[in-house]
């Protein structure tokens, strides 16, 4: 069944099962790597997308639940030239180790963010609920506190498209 | 091309030339003690591993390009640790280049660069420190000397900065001597530079692949594409010691998108276009699968008792043994219990591999890129020489990349098709079919002076085992060693001024694979140890900390543990009193020579257990990457607290469960301690270990605290006040 949807800004169509998981499309047709399984159950965040805005785990989604909307994935999310302000603190505050789960981490801030720009600790705690084993939680808090400081002050290209 | 050339040091530099001419490769071999004695050392809990490749090829390539980078091929994996930017660090300072003119690659093996041990027991920098220095200065020389000769100048008058030599008035880059020069002259290995001009050592450099991993550039084992790529599953069992018989493929064959079914004496797997297909093929699968024994969690903890199984006294001074004999009123006893635990690394372990007819490429996150190659070779009839290995980046090792079977699946459902295959466990596979952190047993014993000091202490562990059965550990060891060196990581009594000490280690074997897990027993000895120094201070009328310090031997070993543990109760303020509902708990480990000791500040919150701060005080000696120092001290205190407070493998009617996270509970963001205080302590001239020491004290801190609070002795893990 053919589907479209727009993924970091360009509309694209696939040609797979409806009940594929979107996460299979974005890695292994769209070929965009960033965004990582880890269990496939919506269990652990590594997968997490952002969907018209929400951060959902995309392993658990049917592509088709996308179609005619928008997803960003970490590669869409800046760039090195132009990092988006979560990206910045997590560079600023050196916070991956082995790196894998960073990527859902990171757009599950950007979204949290996105509709709290001043999380609490209690916020944080509440709203972050990805698996990291190597046990960044320690400086990824930091960084969603300095994230959302960079923000205070600058709207991202990318959140800017957002309708 | 390659041209070996020999000088009177022990070392081979040979020179290759890239293909297209865009650099050349100079590579040195450091002929280091045989295997055997190597791994022997290795075996020994204090010993300093020396870093060493497989002997005649090069174990280090710098590619020095036309741009003036270096492209440096690491022969140790990144899985976290921070072993690039470490390495990368130490390089730049000897080869007189910038950081940022540094770019660091995992080595293939067919570049014959192939760590012979593996990347693991946190020697990656320690065991390369002085090897990787000597080269990179003789790299330098050899450079420098090449300049010279192009220049028409003295080499003691000639100047590098930034991997630019000049003579005053002329100058050349490193990229345009290397692609120059036809003939390298190998000087004596220069002296090393003083520390203090050391300019990237020692200093907190940001880590060289922090971009790429924000941007979700990293490439992991996951991520790996080779063109024509079809994906694979195979079939494995979820009872333990299920016996594959035979398998119904029948409707497998005809699912949507199936290549091929591959049946093999002890697998079956499929072929298919996509992941989801393959997948749901295998699903269709039915396996016939047999059992001889239904276990039970009672059965395996039934098995992990100390008295049960081998014993192996690895430790002795005095006569801790007779003085302990009678169970009379004076002698102390407690127990202590630590469960079987899973890895839990969020990237499932899988490869690609396509296999040709006379070669093969396999890429792969893998600790033992040695061993994943030799595998492959058996399993696919070919030479180790013609297999070759591609490192990526790990989504986490902890040890559970020390066994790569999945490579060799990989490898047999390629061959089968012709094409290239990725095949990796799901979830579920992923945590039925780990090599466990196996469960242990403890009894601690002691007897204390009329003056409330330990005159003497005895350890016994039982646990399954760690180091046996691994495929780094030759078998040919196991007599020599006597008992498992993995399982009594951390198990030795720290404190030697104790005039009567032993530490007995019994060895049982459990139904399942255990094997290494970050820091190995580390964690449940020092829980075990720690927690039973804080109920003998108490039985004692003492304060905890000086309680330890009383016990503690007057050498160079002693003084590091002591200054660790003075610094650690000074920095944290550290009291016996329970302060505004917050109690503070106190231990320390020596793991690998590191000396660190933690004090945890605890309160109990809905019935729960809060870990609200942290402070950690470590003694890694030189610390070459402060930053990643505290990086990895943060890391091994929320996994210690992950693996002391929530998690726990457990077994029914034959299963081995929980298979997803969640049930499998885990340190979360609102598990983790809001404040971590870290403090590193330089107390010797080399760098020592980092990876794993840091999580040996807190299992017992949490719980020492947790009595302050509620006079209830926590003994078993995870921690649990229901
Ligand atoms: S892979 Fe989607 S939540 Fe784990
Ligand atoms: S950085 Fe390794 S799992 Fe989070």
């Amino acid at each position: 069944m053919e589907i479209s949807f727009k993924i970091n800004g360009e509309m694209q169509t696939v040609d797979v099962a409806e009940n594929t998981p979107l996460l299979w499309v974005i890695r292994d047709i769209l070929n965009l790597k960033g965004t990582k399984f880890g269990c496939g159950k919506a269990a652990c965040g590594a997968c997490t997308v952002h969907i018209d805005g929400n951060a959902l785990r995309s392993c658990s989604i049917p592509v088709r639940f996308a179609e005619n909307k928008e997803v960003i994935t970490i590669e869409g999310l800046g760039t090195k030239e132009n990092p988006h302000p979560v990206q910045q603190a997590w560079i600023e505050e050196v916070v991956p180790q082995c790196g894998y789960c960073q990527p859902g981490f990171m757009m599950a801030t950007a979204a949290l963010l996105a509709k709290n720009p001043n999380p609490t600790d209690e916020d944080i705690d509440r709203n972050i609920v990805n698996v990291c084993r190597c046990g960044t939680y320690y400086r990824m808090r930091k960084a969603i506190k300095r994230a959302a400081e960079l923000s205070a002050g600058e709207i991202h290209p990318s959140e800017e498209n957002k309708v | 091309m390659e041209k070996p050339i020999e000088n009177k040091s022990r070392r081979k530099f040979i020179v290759r030339s890239l293909f297209g001419g865009t650099g050349v490769l100079l590579g040195a071999v450091y002929f280091g003690r045989n295997a055997l004695r190597r791994n022997l050392y290795h075996a020994i809990e204090n010993a300093e591993v020396a870093y060493s490749g497989n002997t005649g090829t090069p174990l280090i390539w710098f590619e020095i390009l036309k741009d003036n980078s270096i492209t440096f091929h690491c022969p140790k994996v990144e899985m976290g640790q921070g072993t690039f930017t470490g390495l990368a660090q130490i390089a730049a300072d000897e080869l007189e280049v910038d950081i940022a003119q540094m770019r660091v690659v995992h080595a293939q093996s067919d570049s014959g660069n192939i760590d012979a041990m593996s990347t693991g027991g946190s020697t990656s920098i320690s065991g390369l420190w002085v090897p990787l220095r000597e080269l990179a200065a003789t790299m330098r020389e050899m450079l420098k000397n090449a300049a010279a000769n192009e220049l028409g100048s003295d080499a003691a008058s000639l100047n590098i900065a930034q991997g630019v030599i000049s003579n005053g008035q002329k100058s050349i880059t490193y990229g345009e001597i290397a692609s120059k020069t036809k003939k390298w002259e190998i000087p004596e290995t220069p002296a090393l530079k003083p520390l203090k001009n050391y300019k990237f050592i020692g200093k907190p450099v940001s880590r060289v692949d922090l971009e790429d991993k924000v941007m979700g550039a990293s490439m992991y084992g996951m991520d790996a594409e080779m063109p024509n790529m079809l994906f694979g599953a195979a079939v494995r069992p979820s009872k333990i010691g299920a016996k594959f018989i035979n398998a119904d493929t029948t409707e497998a064959e005809q699912m949507p998108g199936v290549v091929k079914v591959v049946k093999e004496k002890d697998f079956v797997g499929v072929v298919a276009k996509s992941y989801t297909e393959a997948e749901n093929a295998k699903n269709a699968i039915k396996v016939n699968w047999q059992t001889e024994k239904v276990w039970q969690t009672k059965d395996i903890e039934a098995m992990v008792e100390v008295g049960k199984g081998d014993p192996m006294v690895i430790q002795k001074e005095g006569k801790a043994d007779s003085i302990l004999e009678n169970e009379g009123q004076e002698i102390i006893q407690s127990e202590y219990k630590s469960p079987l635990g899973a890895h839990a690394q969020l990237e499932p372990n899988g490869a690609v591999a396509f296999v040709e007819k006379d070669k093969a490429t396999v890429m792969i996150s893998t600790q033992v890129v040695n061993i994943t190659r030799k595998e492959v070779a058996e399993k696919i009839g070919l030479e180790p020489e013609q297999v070759n290995i591609v490192p990526t980046f790990l989504g986490g090792g902890f040890g559970r990349r020390l066994h790569t079977p999945n490579a060799m699946q990989a490898a047999v459902l390629s061959k089968a098709v012709g094409q290239p295959v990725k095949c990796f466990f799901n979830r579920q596979e992923e945590f039925q079919n780990d090599t466990f952190r196996p469960p242990t047993h403890h009894v601690m014993k002691a007897k204390l002076n009329g003056n409330g000091l330990i005159e003497a202490l005895e350890h016994n562990v039982s646990s399954g085992d760690v180091m046996y059965g691994s495929a780094l550990f030759p078998s040919i060891v196991e007599p020599v060693i006597g008992s498992d060196v993995g399982a009594w990581r951390g198990g030795m009594i720290q404190y030697r001024s104790i005039p009567n000490y032993r530490a007995v280690s019994w060895r049982v074997k459990l139904p399942f694979a255990t094997s290494w897990w970050r820091s190995l027993g580390l964690l449940a000895n020092t829980f075990a140890i720690e927690s039973f120094m804080d109920e003998l201070a108490e039985k004692a009328g003492k304060n905890p900390v000086e309680f330890r310090l009383a016990h503690i031997q007057d050498d160079k070993a002693g003084n590091r543990l002591k200054k660790v543990i003075e610094t650690a109760a000074e920095k944290a303020n550290y009291v016996n009193e329970v302060k505004n509902g917050r109690a503070m708990g106190f231990a320390a480990s020596t793991d690998a020579r590191t000396p660190v000791a933690q004090v945890a500040e605890v309160s109990i919150e809905n019935g729960e257990i809060k870990v609200h701060k942290v402070t950690c005080v470590i003694d890694p000696g030189l610390a070459v990457n402060p930053d990643q120092i505290k990086a990895q001290c943060e890391g091994s205190i929320i996994m210690g607290i992950s693996a002391a407070m929530h998690e726990r493998m457990y077994v029914e009617d034959g299963v081995l469960k929980p298979i997803i996270y969640g049930p499998y509970r885990m340190a979360l963001m609102k598990h983790s301690p809001r404040e971590i205080d870290i403090e590193i302590l330089q107390n010797d001239d080399k760098p020592g270990a980092v990876g794993e020491p840091p999580l040996g004290p807190i299992g017992a801190c949490v719980a020492n605290a947790v009595y302050r609070l509620t006079k209830k002795r926590l003994r078993e893990m995870p921690l649990s006040l229901a």
